[in-house]
């Protein structure tokens, strides 16, 4: 630790520091979102990007903005969540869902499944679109929640650029899609627009995982490449909000290389497919 | 430069067998962390880590989610991800947007290991077609650790150590086959 008062001369590093945590003390006190919990490297990165996006000189001149300039807060909240996803992305992924878990959700008359951070709802798709397939869209419900107004009204939407569809239509294949992905959505020009009847069972809400309750009782949470931005102690917190919302049996399915080794509410959950990182509600059978 | 604690490797063009070679001749009780960011078309590491497996003289395992770095271990980003090291140097991963066409990308690893590690860090660029890894090691280098760079005369893809030597300019630059026993002497003194 330096003396107080000491004139040492700060490292770049250790200064900016400073200015991302004033930073999102101000965007916690100024607008109620909280980002203290964030993992930091990756916070810290989002930052720095967006003092070069809106052309600033450090981030204290974002702190600034942020404290003097209610408009400015859509911009900040974009860039922190940086939501970059694809439709099927890992199809290894969807196709253990339609094999092994969709089976199981087959037996409820009513399908629940929660989307938490959906970000441009690439996902929300892909699984409408996988549900539709299986026969079971018309009884299921999915809740795609975001807390980032911005990102909802672009999954709302639901349009993309072109140049993705081709990328999408492998995943798709890859998954198990039993058509051709081009079967849902219509190219114009640059842009391609899936199409909205897979909306029809879809609500899209704002919802925080890092300050509010559980959402809605569901069969299937799917949470994927989410968490990874949380550090422990809010990964585990959410890890609870989605126990507590899951009917017993009841299955969660994260990013394929996210980590439940320093989370105590992973207990609650056995492993399906551990590859995979599908989980189902309830104790592990047999020792271990 | 204080005694070195990690080592991060960065590459993409003729990577793997570069690698291949350095790992083998690395002396098998450094105690030093090493991380490599690999670009890679394949959807996995898996079958990389285990062809590294064969020739490296140190454990290699992808880098997992939350672990701490371990000391005489190499750990290899996963595909897909950009691999961050904290403060509490332990791995996090991201899948933000792509930096230079690259997830995961070489200055996303080099810049979050020069500020945990400071001047506890080597940066190594190898062989590769772009210029990835060479804002991160110049980050590594203001931070006060230590650059070795492959001579680009030297390497299947000049383009990633040229442009390293450039932007960052470093404290070595080497053939590919002095740069083990160069970590070596480093390493161990």
């Amino acid at each position: 630790m330096k003396e107080p008062g000491s004139a040492a001369p700060l490292a770049d590093a250790d200064l900016q520091d400073i200015e991302v945590e004033l930073f999102v003390r101000a965007l916690k006190l100024r607008h109620g979102y909280d980002f203290s919990q964030y993992a930091p490297a990756s916070l810290k990165r989002r930052v720095l990007q967006l003092v070069q996006s809106q052309q600033v000189h450090t981030v204290s001149d974002l702190t600034t903005r942020l404290l003097h300039e209610p408009a400015f807060l859509p911009s900040v909240l974009e860039g922190l969540s940086v939501p970059v996803s694809e439709m099927f992305r890992d199809p290894e992924v969807f196709r253990a869902l339609r094999e092994h878990v969709f089976p199981v959700l087959a037996s409820y008359p009513q399908i629940n499944i929660w989307q938490a951070g959906c970000a441009h709802g690439q996902e929300v798709y892909s699984l409408a679109i996988l549900l539709e397939e299986a026969g079971l869209y018309g009884r299921s419900q999915i809740y795609a929640t975001d807390f980032n107004e911005n990102a909802l009204r672009h999954a709302q939407e639901g349009i993309y650029p072109a140049k993705e569809a081709q990328l999408w239509s492998r995943n798709y294949l890859a998954a198990g899609g039993s058509q051709s992905l081009a079967d849902y959505y219509s190219a114009r020009y640059e842009l391609i627009k899936l199409d909205q009847r897979l909306r029809r069972h879809v609500i899209f809400a704002n919802h925080n995982l890092v300050t509010d309750e559980v959402f809605c009782e569901a069969h299937l949470v799917l949470c994927r490449n989410v968490l990874i931005y949380f550090s422990d102690p809010l990964q585990d917190r959410t890890l609870a909000l989605f126990r507590d919302s899951l009917v017993r049996g009841g299955f969660l399915c994260l990013g394929t290389r996210e980590s439940l080794d320093f989370a105590p509410s992973a207990i609650d959950f056995t492993p399906v497919n551990a590859a995979l990182r599908i989980y189902r509600l309830g104790p592990r059978l047999g020792a271990g | 430069m204080a005694a070195p604690q990690a080592i991060v490797v960065g590459c993409s063009a003729g990577g793997l067998a570069a690698l291949e070679l350095l790992f083998s001749a690395l002396l098998p009780n450094l105690q030093q962390a090493i991380v490599v960011c690999s670009h890679t078309g394949s959807s996995t590491v898996e079958l990389m880590c285990e062809l590294l497996a064969q020739h490296a003289t140190l454990p290699v395992v992808e880098a997992s989610e939350r672990a701490p770095l371990e000391r005489g271990v190499i750990h290899v980003a996963p595909s897909g991800y950009h691999l961050l090291v904290e403060a509490n140097r332990r791995f996090a991963l991201s899948v933000d947007e792509r930096v230079s066409y690259a997830r995961p990308s070489i200055d996303v690893l080099f810049d979050s290991a020069a500020e945990a590690y400071r001047d506890a860090l080597i940066g190594v660029v190898l062989t590769g077609a772009n210029s990835d890894g060479a804002e991160g090691l110049a980050r590594i280098r203001r931070n006060g650790g230590l650059a070795i760079v492959q001579d680009p005369a030297d390497a299947e893809a000049a383009a990633m150590p040229t442009a390293a030597l450039d932007i960052a300019g470093a404290d070595y630059c080497v053939p590919l086959a002095a740069i083990a026993p160069l970590l070596n002497r480093l390493c161990l003194p």
